[in-house]
């Protein structure tokens, strides 16, 4: 007994020195409002398009999106002519032939959106050894979801006098442990929207953010029209079935 | 019960030749309609039937999963992230059904348990009917663990790993019995297909249990917030006053389960399980679902060496099998004559504190085990096994209960009519 109360003793001292407990956990992102929350929350469509160009004018070079198939496109408003303009953009690879051999064709709205790189191993080697993740996921798989990861895009920044650099990382106090091998992606006027906005680091990282989020949660606008319907339907019988309770159990006072 | 069997008012004489060779139906018509229940119980009680309610659920969605499901370390995360939650038509309300289900699940059944101490359900008659109710939660938890690394994400995977190695700290043979558990050298692609046709069975024993469970239910009837054994003048017919006061409660609670698979579906699913399995990465926290937090915290409050012979990893595996273990034995181990909590004025208190600690242990699982979250939990852990090992047994011998009515309109209860009788 007396050795767990000082064990514990040790390890609260322990725990409770600086830089301890939280070193290795991020500064806690910026609490954005995104039109996709809240119970009647939808996406935006014109920012999941920009976002959508974003993605592929900029981090398409080094992330991959393997659940995004051209078609899918028409959850973000795009409509079939453009998207097998978009497609035929691409080329895949495709086969056996009837001879056996592999052939290159352009990519059609079933394709998945091709990776940039064939493999993981050829990902790290392009970048440093550090692997550019799947972004198909990356909003449901990061705590803090949107708002982490427009704090991440928007938050590089000099690091403090104190921080000794890391070779092949920049500072970004919202990444964990402070040093990412993603060099800043984002710088204005990078590209140039076909809707005529703004191209500010802003403005590219709330609209890819979006655009990854619709991606993480395709079903998000199907799945709040369901639910406003069954809640609605089970609310109307709550109240039935609270006033037949009643009525029932009436008979026996 | 069963020595007064009513025969069911049939109107269509293809049903009663059926019931005449085969009475299930005259068995459903007892169990279901005219089974005689207490006249005053509470909504404490409509949480038994939600829960066999969810199991169905479960038992259904489960099934339509598993028709687009993939059991292969290499298939699993994309049959639900890639295709479940995206191609299959409504795949993403079966799976969010599914995967919130188990959560309403757990939250039912605590609560029904809870019920069951307050109210003292579990003592004589009802001792096998608590037993089999503690056999449900280990089969329900084997199957919500052995569930959870179906989807093949990286908490999965790691949970899988430390939930597993526990077994390691058997003495002996731990290390070949995980070898065997795992069917190879790491939790692998043999793991996952084991887990995944036994997560597909254990449901049904489950619903075998469960079928027990009201078996034994029925033999003495249920028990009631005053704990005392009522006549039959004060018991009413299941149909209609509680078959409608069940279906109020459903709603009520399809409003809750409603809200987190349409409004907050991945609210306990943590992000990292977004993350496909990665044997190479191992997750900064490693935590379960927050239904075995408690549990989760007891198995690593123990930090040290028990009488130099149990080491501390052992010690935790023991404590914390022996935290579900005990509940076997609460209807012994409580002395009190009285059942309900109502008429024992200190027993009541020490339920909340147990409620309280229970909560504590929770909060202490979530997080990492050092500092105060370590305290709490090795706190919290010792005061569990006194509440079942001290302060049970102590204070049914010690406490002095408030006079017990002798029936629902006994004067006794006068002024307390109004909370009983909704
Ligand atoms: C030059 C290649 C490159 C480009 C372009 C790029 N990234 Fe990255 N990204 C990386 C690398 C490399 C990593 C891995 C960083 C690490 O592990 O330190 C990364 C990591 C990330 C992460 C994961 C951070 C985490 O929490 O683990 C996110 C999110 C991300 N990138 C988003 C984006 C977005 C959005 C864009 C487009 C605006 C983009 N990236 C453009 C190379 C790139
Ligand atoms: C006692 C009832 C059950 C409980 C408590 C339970 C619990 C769980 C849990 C916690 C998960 C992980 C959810 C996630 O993170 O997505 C899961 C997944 C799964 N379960 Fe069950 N389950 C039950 C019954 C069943 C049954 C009867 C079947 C099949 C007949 C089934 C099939 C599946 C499948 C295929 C998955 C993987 C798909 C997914 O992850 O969504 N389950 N279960």
């Amino acid at each position: 007994m007396r050795k767990m109360l000082i064990a514990s003793l040790v390890a609260a001292v322990l725990a409770g020195s600086p830089g301890g407990l939280f070193a290795a956990e991020g500064k806690h992102p910026e609490d954005r409002d995104w039109p996709q929350e809240g119970i009647f929350g939808t996406f935006d469509k014109a920012a999941l398009q920009r976002g959508f160009q974003v993605y592929k004018e900029v981090c398409a070079a080094c992330h991959s999106v393997r659940y995004l198939r051209f078609r899918d496109l028409l959850g973000i408003g795009l409509d079939e002519e453009t998207i097998k303009a978009v497609a035929g953009e691409y080329t895949v690879i495709d086969g056996p032939d009837d001879s056996g051999e592999m052939f290159e064709r352009p990519a059609k709205p079933f394709d998945v959106f091709p990776s940039p790189f064939p493999n993981p191993q050829a990902a790290r080697a392009a970048n440093g050894g550090a692997l550019p993740v799947d972004l198909s996921l990356i909003v449901k798989a990061r705590e803090g979801g949107e708002d982490y990861l427009y704090s991440l895009l928007v938050g590089y920044t000099d690091p403090p006098a104190d921080e000794e650099g890391l070779p092949g990382a920049y500072y970004n106090p919202y990444f964990p442990g402070g040093w990412i091998a993603m060099p800043p992606p984002l710088s204005e006027d990078m590209i140039e929207y076909a809707d005529g906005t703004p191209a500010t680091v802003e403005q590219m990282a709330a609209d890819v953010t979006q655009f990854l989020s619709w991606l993480a949660e395709p079903e998000l606008e199907e799945r709040k029209r369901v639910g406003l319907k069954f809640m609605l339907f089970v609310l109307v019988m709550t109240g039935i079935f609270y006033a037949y309770k009643r009525k029932v159990w009436a008979r026996l006072h | 019960m069963s020595t007064e069997l009513q025969q069911p008012p049939f109107k269509s004489g293809v049903l009663r030749w059926i019931d005449e060779r085969l009475p299930v139906l005259t068995w459903a018509y007892n169990e279901l309609v005219v089974y005689p229940a207490p006249k005053n119980l509470n909504y404490w009680w409509n949480f038994g039937s939600l829960a066999g309610i969810i199991l169905v659920v479960q038992i259904v969605t489960g099934v339509i999963l598993v028709m687009s499901y993939t059991p292969h370390a290499d298939l699993a995360f994309d049959s639900v992230e890639g295709y479940i939650m995206r191609d299959v038509n409504w795949g993403w309300l079966i799976r969010y059904l599914h995967a919130n289900g188990a959560s309403m699940f757990f939250a039912l059944v605590y609560i029904h348990m809870f019920r069951g101490l307050y109210y003292g359900s579990y003592k004589k008659p009802r001792e096998l009917l608590w037993i089999l109710g503690v056999i449900i939660l280990l089969l329900m938890m084997a199957t919500a663990f052995m569930g959870y690394v179906l989807p093949w994400g990286n908490m999965s995977y790691w949970a899988a790993t430390v939930i597993t190695n526990l077994f390691s700290a058997i003495p002996l043979v731990g290390e070949p019995l995980v070898t065997w558990l795992w069917g190879g050298f790491t939790v692998a692609n043999p793991t996952l297909q084991r887990f995944f046709s036994l997560h597909y069975l254990l449901p049904f024993v489950i619903f075998a249990v469960v079928f027990l469970h009201i078996l034994a239910l029925h033999q003495f009837g249920s028990n009631n917030p005053l704990g005392i054994d009522l006549s039959k003048k004060d018991k009413i017919p299941f149909h209609p006053y509680y078959t409608v006061k069940d279906v109020f409660g459903l709603c009520v609670f399809l409003l809750v389960y409603g809200y987190f698979v349409f409004y907050a579906p991945t609210a306990f699913i943590s992000p990292t399980n977004f993350i496909p399995a990665d044997p190479l990465q191992t997750p900064t926290h490693i935590v379960p679902e927050w239904y075995f937090l408690p549990f989760y915290a007891i198995l690593r409050a123990i930090t040290f060496d028990f009488l130099w012979i149990v080491p501390a990893k052992l010690g935790g595996v023991i404590a914390m099998f022996a935290a579900i273990g005990v509940l076997f034995f609460v209807p012994w181990l409580d002395t009190s004559k009285v059942r309900s909590a109502r008429f024992r004025p200190i027993y009541k208190w020490f339920f909340w504190l147990l409620v309280i600690d229970v909560l504590v242990l929770g909060w202490a699982g979530a997080n990492p085990p050092e500092g105060w979250y370590l305290v709490a939990a090795q706190l919290g852990t010792l005061y569990y096994f006194a509440h079942f090992l001290v302060i049970m047994p102590v204070l049914g011998k010690i406490e002095r209960p408030l006079p017990l009515p002798t029936s629902l309109s006994d004067p006794v209860l006068r002024g307390t009519r109004s909370q009983t009788a909704n």
